[in-house]
């Protein structure tokens, strides 16, 4: 893989202020309100995420971002202008990625990209090239006469991805881009994305998976029911919402008994925070082998100790609850 | 800045091409099969209805019908094959792009709106009628079942059928979840108007009320219109009056199906 991928927009065309600002932005489907108010800013070359649970509003906020789906109240700004004006001029300048693929599966995988630049009005010349060019680098040229119905959800995102770089995109709206793929599907495509990034593409998606959210961001907003409860970059957030460690530790006593509730009561003491669960007790501390150390000390019997780096995961935990969202 | 973005909007029109370019590229891998059932079936039906039932309804020494009943038929299926292919074109092809396949979805994440979809896909759907028109058309002429030259002018009015039909239809498909309401379309709403809006024989032979029925179909006005074009025969006030009522059926369609398309695409 040595191709490059598109250059991003000439600076002459560029937008000053950020790419995408929203202001008290709200989307309600009736009596239900998926966003209740967000406050945004993307500035350009950023890779900026949405981290949330289920129906937390990623995905209605993506799409209103993306100029399908006019904002209920509040403010939103795209490249400058006004989704609901000027909606064609922006989605032209726009690479979207949306959580379900709209690939035409009896088509080849190279006829949908060539399509899709039919929509962006590129010629049938500088489609072909581009087509050429972009099945390169989503490493799927082997496969560009293949009908897609029958490729991997890894080619099939990959392809996504592709076409969706056919506007030569300022910014690059990725919803929950690798849900769904294994691992290995997943670290190509971070690959293929890192690559854009670099390269000048601005980069705003959804995910809820910490270790995405970590590799591709450089700031992100962590959403619950609506609304952005936490916001910072990866680090930061971890620094604000964890501690530097974790230390987990199943107990030999009775999960949920009395003695467990006093262990976690005594470790809270030099430590901080912990969390009593079914399985297991955690620990949040700078200094996880010290309180590995205290709780030998103190006598209380320890089936076995993990001392971990904090996490987004622990952050996101925290922030949204443990509750499952179905 | 929104000023150097609208400076940047395509002129109109040609975001119905682009959409429409993909039709036409969704159309090439059925085509073969599309060509010769728009060829068969309309010389199955010249066959068996205009000759062998012809036969019969000619059997005496006037046509019934005022001219042989293979000239009386010809023109009504062409306008039937018109409503037909519309309808076929605003069914399935539009639940498949709204939900199966979600191709309207893709169109409407790049410049392409929701009026350029809609257009383009009532372009595409007027191509095919013009085909499946042109080709029944020709077979007709073949077996001397047109007798005039104003036959030529079938084809835009079957164009304008086509659309009458398919745009309503359109409006119906675009709002379905799933595909089971098309087999009530097809039964209780195409089949009935196929056999009963003067296609095969005079409307004005129906009990009263069901008359009249057909007479407010659009496919009759369509028949009509087709039959005094084919016959060499037309009358321009009442071919202005199954024009106005046919672009009336587009229009609403068109209009109804618009807002049921910006509903499910633009939530």
């Amino acid at each position: 893989m040595t191709s490059a991928a598109p250059a991003p927009a000439p600076p002459a065309q560029r937008t000053p202020g950020p790419l995408v600002e929203a202001r008290g932005l709200v989307k309600a489907f009736g009596d239900f309100t998926a966003v209740a108010g967000i406050d945004v800013a993307v500035a350009r070359g950023e890779a900026f995420g949405f981290l949330g649970p289920n129906g937390a509003g990623k995905s209605s906020t993506m799409r209103m971002i993306g100029c399908v789906s006019p904002p209920t109240a509040g403010t939103l700004r795209v490249l400058g202008a006004d989704p609901v004006r000027d909606g064609s001029a922006i989605r032209a300048r726009l690479g979207v990625v949306p959580q379900r693929d709209t690939l035409d599966e009896e088509l080849t995988v190279r006829e949908n990209v060539l399509v899709y630049a039919r929509y962006f009005g590129l010629s049938r010349a500088r489609a072909r090239a581009k087509a050429a060019e972009l099945l390169e680098f989503a490493q799927l040229t082997d496969r560009a006469d293949d009908k897609v119905e029958p490729l991997s959800g890894g080619m099939k995102r990959r392809l996504t991805i592709a076409r969706a770089l056919v506007n030569d995109p300022e910014v690059l709206l990725l919803d929950e881009p690798t849900t769904g793929l294994d691992p290995q599907a997943r670290h190509v495509l971070w690959d293929k994305l890192f690559r854009l990034k670099r390269q000048g593409v601005t980069l705003v998606l959804t995910t809820h998976y910490m270790d995405e959210a970590e590799q591709l961001c450089d700031r992100l907003v962590v959403m619950d029911g609506g609304r952005i409860v936490a916001e910072g970059s990866p680090r930061q957030l971890i620094e604000r919402y964890s501690t530097r460690e974790v230390l987990e530790l199943r107990l030999a006593a009775e999960p949920g008994g009395e003695e467990v509730a006093r262990a976690a009561e005594v470790l809270a003491g030099g430590a901080g925070r912990t969390e009593v669960l079914p399985d297991r007790l955690l620990v949040y501390t700078d200094d996880a082998d010290a309180v590995a150390a205290e709780a030998e000390r103190r006598g209380i019997a320890v089936l076995s100790a993990l001392t971990r780096r904090s996490t987004l995961e622990d952050v996101f935990l925290h922030l949204t609850g443990r509750t499952l969202v179905d | 800045m929104a000023l150097q973005l609208s400076a940047h909007r395509p002129r109109p029109g040609a975001g119905v091409a682009r959409a429409y370019s993909f039709w036409l590229l969704n159309y090439r891998r059925n085509f073969l099969g599309s060509a010769i059932s728009s060829f068969l079936a309309p010389a199955l039906f010249l066959a068996s209805m205009g000759l062998g039932l012809g036969s019969l309804v000619d059997s005496g020494a006037d046509p019934a019908l005022g001219v042989p009943y293979v000239a009386f038929v010809a023109p009504g299926v062409l306008a039937a094959t018109a409503m037909q292919t519309g309808v076929m074109c605003s069914t399935f092809p539009v639940m498949t792009a709204m939900k199966w396949q979600r191709q309207y979805h893709a169109m409407i994440a790049t410049p392409l709106t929701v009026l350029d979809v809609l257009l383009a896909h009532l372009a595409y759907t007027a191509t095919r009628v013009l085909l499946a028109a042109g080709v029944f058309l020709a077979v007709a002429s073949a077996l001397g079942a047109v007798p005039s030259p104003w036959a030529l002018l079938a084809l835009p009015a079957a164009v304008l059928t086509g659309l009458a039909h398919a745009a309503p239809v359109a409006a119906f498909s675009a709002g379905q979840e799933t595909d089971s309401g098309f087999i009530l379309l097809f039964r209780l709403v195409v089949t009935p108007m196929f056999l009963f809006s003067g296609t095969f024989f005079p409307a004005q032979d129906l009990p009263a009320g069901l008359e009249q029925l057909a007479y407010a179909t659009p496919l009759w006005h369509g028949v009509d219109l087709s039959r005094d074009l084919a016959l060499g025969a037309p009358d321009a006030g009442s071919a202005v009056l199954h024009v106005a009522y046919l672009a009336l059926w587009a229009a609403v369609g068109a209009v109804l199906t618009r807002r049921t398309m910006a509903r499910r695409l633009l939530r």
